[in-house]
């Protein structure tokens, strides 16, 4: 069960100050039609004014719900059904609806999670900007327009003035937190509950978006509850942590401590998975020989990628299996009038790929990394350049030559939700691409779906489940069967494992590197997650900007970055800099 | 913005000759003679006939019968009917006491059914959605003329609150039992819309951190909720629009309303080519212009759409 914890009080302060923020026992339920489903279960944690909490878990572990329930914004069918939410002393549990309203914003500012999704589209930024303002009656009229500029600004937003008028679609995604990140802020509110403010961002903007959060909150020495799923993360920004495993919290204490010397087996699990963490014992783990199989589970990371790295060494140089040389793709864009803009998505791009071998393609978004994907896949035709595929010019294939390319080149590609037919069950998805290229009888067909679920280690039953019924983890693996369907020679993995939790991405990148194996399959590894690269990839190519400003093997791009570009990645990483034990 | 719009004024012409060529020649093309059938059983002489017929120069090839009437449309002359009335008096005549019932119905079932749909989506699964949805759902499969004699026979006849038909002139007074009726379907289509609307959109992230702003409830369903939830209705309305304006046979039927449905009904019966074909023209570019509007609308109340060109 959870254990009392952070009875540390932070340096320089008396035993006895009240904490602002403390849950007791909190317990968590969701009515559904099979009963009250709880969701936290006796959540116990404690936040002293000015400090930095961080709430780690898997999704589904509770920790959203914990941090929604602090100020009411639990969604319908939830409801707290046990313990106390004291805020100064008051508990929030037991408040009206006008006077949590008063708390929200006013006491306690929230940043939600995906900027995409939680700025009003049909509303400029002022305007939502000014009436959170004037809802916490921080200044009105005049002067909360002014206010708005202010808040903006301090949130990072330099020409906010300029942009007042302008729509969310028309900011990025990182520009969108910011101005989240003021919503939040605007009242200076005692607390700020930050909710995984910059998962969705790429790794160099969350690294500014969280050292500008950072240094706000220091200046107005706001407390900061942190959610996130980032275990590096946490440790970099959060003085105390606490770990929640299916609505419990089983770990809690100092950040450093417990990342240093995790005491539960989630939390050591948790850290190893951590592909950023994980990435520098690859190497030790190398010398020393297998890994506690305690912490690996089924199937060893370790040990499939060292005995594939022996092999790697062994093997004589061979051809490239594809060939990309100077390809290039030109967008045209209408601006105003009759003029067009050429965009250069890819701009003089060429590299090589060895047959079994893994090549990550690395890069921010609009870097042109997935563009580049979709011109190998012959979803998109290249502007100039040349594409050999075992020889072959794949460029302007037609009719059965095309067919026949695609069948040993599959995609696999980012979102698990979106890419598989809600209507389709698991078995129809699997044999969809036999019965497109008309392979084998229907029984044949059918063993095959059975070969393939047993090669993602699903059962044979689950081939009558939807997409619906399935974790994201499952789906990608679907996903994943349905690409090897038709045996393919070469996956295109975009983003394949940027949705899921660290857990389950492990467990994904485990079944690739083992099928890489197995099959002698060679993946193209479209990411912009370099810690996950570090896993699973033998060359990295770095692009930024359509071109490619680095090109080496995934060792000498780790250890010995030549471009400042690359550098900056790397640094980016949260959690980066951290020495982890077990 | 204003290249759009010009764009899709000009996509009108070829609309408006397609309609009016394919409508002729349906018209052109229906069984029967309408000038035999004028007399009914006591026959003209065949002298008597062929002057009636090159009159309406029904002795004509179709294409050249076509191309007179479309030079004359432009001319101003819409043509006569049968029994001698310029087409344009008949138009003047039933496209007002159209409109006015149309406008009419048009804001009964905007007003009420956003209401009805808006609460009832924010109380989802409680028991004034439960009744909103049966309600809706008996005005959808009813049809309408027995709506229409229920309302007439218990608001007309019984309590006497409205009259039972309509005069000639039909002026706005008269006219707003026959719009409950004729705006019934669409209000329940309305209701069903707004809610499903709502219910989406009081769950979208966006509305939980105006919540979290601190606003108030009342302010986060008006302002957040809302306005978001009005464009699919907002679309539904135009195309209503369209359709409310071109008549409504059985509702006019019903209370003996003069309008565009049950003139143009009658001239197709009579196969009175010039007067169903200027309706109808006139009816394409309403709908035309209707459908703009509300494209135009549309980027009013959502500023992600932008028309470029």
């Amino acid at each position: 069960m959870s254990q009392t914890l952070l009875d540390t009080t932070p340096e320089g302060t008396e035993n006895e100050e009240q904490p602002l923020l403390q849950i007791r026992n909190l317990e968590v339920s969701f009515q559904t039609q099979r009963g009250l489903v709880p969701a936290v279960r006796g959540v116990d944690l404690t936040l002293y004014a000015g400090q930095t909490l961080a709430i780690v878990g898997e999704s589904g572990s509770g920790k959203t719900t914990t941090a929604q329930s602090i100020i009411d914004l639990l969604p319908g069918p939830g409801k707290v059904t046990g313990g106390q939410i004291l805020f100064e002393g008051r508990d929030l549990t037991t408040l009206n609806a006008k006077e949590i309203q008063a708390v929200r914003g006013n006491l306690i500012g929230y940043v939600p999670q995906d900027p995409m999704s939680n700025l009003n589209p049909v509303w400029n930024i002022g305007f939502q900007v000014e009436e959170a303002i004037k809802a916490n009656n921080v200044a009105q009229g005049k002067e909360a327009r002014a206010r708005t500029i202010q808040v903006l600004k301090e949130a990072g937003l330099s020409d906010a003035q300029d942009r007042l008028k302008q729509y969310p679609h028309q900011f990025s995604g990182g520009m969108r937190q910011r101005v989240l990140i003021g919503i939040g802020l605007s009242a200076r509110p005692k607390l700020l509950i930050a909710d995984e403010p910059t998962s969705a961002l790429d790794v160099t903007v969350q690294r500014q978006i969280l050292d500008h959060l950072g240094t706000l909150t220091r200046d107005y020495g706001t407390s900061v509850l942190f959610i996130t799923h980032d275990l590096g993360l946490a440790a970099e920004r959060a003085e105390q942590l606490v770990v929640m495993y299916k609505g419990r919290v089983v770990e809690s204490g100092p950040s450093q401590e417990i990342l240093a010397n995790p005491q539960h087996p989630y939390t050591q699990r948790l850290v190893s998975a951590a592909p950023s963490l994980a990435s520098r014992r690859i190497q030790s783990a190398k010398h020393a020989g297998a890994g506690d199989p305690e912490i690996f589970g089924e199937g060893s990371l370790d040990d499939t990628l060292i005995a594939r790295a022996a092999e790697r060494e062994n093997a004589a140089p061979v051809k490239d299996l594809i060939s990309v040389r100077d390809i290039s793709k030109v967008y045209r864009i209408r601006t105003k009038g009759l003029h067009t803009n050429e965009l250069r998505a890819v701009d003089g791009v060429s590299f090589g790929i060895q047959k079994g071998t893994t090549t990550a393609l690395v890069g921010e978004s609009g870097s042109g990394k997935s563009t580049v994907a979709k011109l190998i896949l012959q979803l998109e035709s290249i502007t100039t350049g040349a594409i050999e595929f075992d020889g072959q010019d794949v460029a302007g294939l037609k009719g059965k030559e095309l067919l026949k390319f695609r069948r040993r080149v599959q995609p696999v590609f980012q979102d698990p939700y979106g890419s598989l037919d809600p209507q389709y069950n698991v078995g129809n998805t699997i044999a969809e691409p036999l019965l497109a290229h008309g392979v084998g009888t229907p029984k044949e067909r059918q063993e095959r779906v059975k070969e393939l679920l047993e090669q993602v280690s699903l059962p044979w039953a689950s081939r009558f489940r939807y997409p619906s019924e399935l974790s994201g983890g499952q789906r990608q693996r679907i996903a994943i069967a349905r690409a090897l369907a038709l045996k393919p020679d070469v996956l295109v993995l975009d983003e394949a494992v940027s949705a899921l939790d660290v857990l389950v991405q492990g467990q994904v990148l485990n079944l690739l590197t083992e099928l890489q194996t197995e099959l002698g399959l060679t993946y193209l590894f479209i990411t912009h997650d370099l810690a996950v690269v570090r896993l699973v990839a033998d060359n990295v190519c770095v692009m930024q900007k359509g071109r490619i400003v680095e090109a080496a093997s995934t060792d000498e791009v780790f250890e010995n970055p030549k471009q400042s570009y690359t550098q900056e990645l790397l640094a980016a990483i949260p959690g980066g800099n951290f020495q982890f034990g077990r | 913005m204003l290249w759009y719009t010009g764009r899709r004024l000009l996509q009108m012409i070829p609309v408006f000759f397609g309609a009016t060529f394919l409508i002729y020649f349906m018209v052109f093309s229906l069984p029967g003679d309408p000038i035999a059938a004028l007399f009914g059983d006591r026959q003209p002489s065949p002298a008597v006939i062929e002057q009636l017929r090159a009159q309406y120069n029904l002795d004509k090839p179709f294409i050249v019968q076509y191309l007179i009437y479309i030079g004359n449309f432009f001319q101003g002359d819409l043509g006569t009917t049968y029994s001698g009335r310029a087409v344009s008096d008949v138009m003047a005549a039933a496209f007002p006491i159209t409109f006015r019932l149309a406008m009419l119905a048009l804001a009964f079932e905007a007003f009420f059914g956003i209401i009805v749909g808006l609460v009832a989506g924010l109380r989802k699964g409680k028991l004034f959605d439960a009744s909103a949805l049966v309600v809706s759902l008996l005005l959808i499969s009813v049809p309408t003329f027995v709506v229409g004699f229920v309302l007439r026979l218990v608001f007309g006849v019984q309590l006497g609150w409205f009259r039972t038909t309509v005069s000639g002139a039909a002026p706005w007074g008269e006219l707003v039992l026959p719009a409950i009726v004729l705006a019934s379907v669409s209000f329940a289509y309305i209701v069903r819309l707004t809610r499903a609307s709502v219910a989406d959109n009081l769950n979208a992230d966006f509305v939980r951190t105006a919540t979290a702003k601190g606003l108030s409830r009342r302010r986060v369903v008006t302002v957040h909720v809302l306005r978001n939830s009005l464009v699919p209705v907002v679309t539904f309305l135009g195309v209503d629009l369209g359709s409310l304006m071109v008549g409504a046979i059985v509702t006019e039927g019903i209370f003996n309303i003069n309008g565009v449905g049950g003139t143009v009904f009658k001239a197709i019966k009579l196969g009175e080519s010039s007067t169903v074909v200027s309706f109808i023209a006139v009816m394409v570019v309403i709908f035309v212009v209707a459908n703009l509007l509300v494209d135009l609308l549309y980027a009013a109340l959502d500023p992600r759409i932008r028309y470029a060109k």
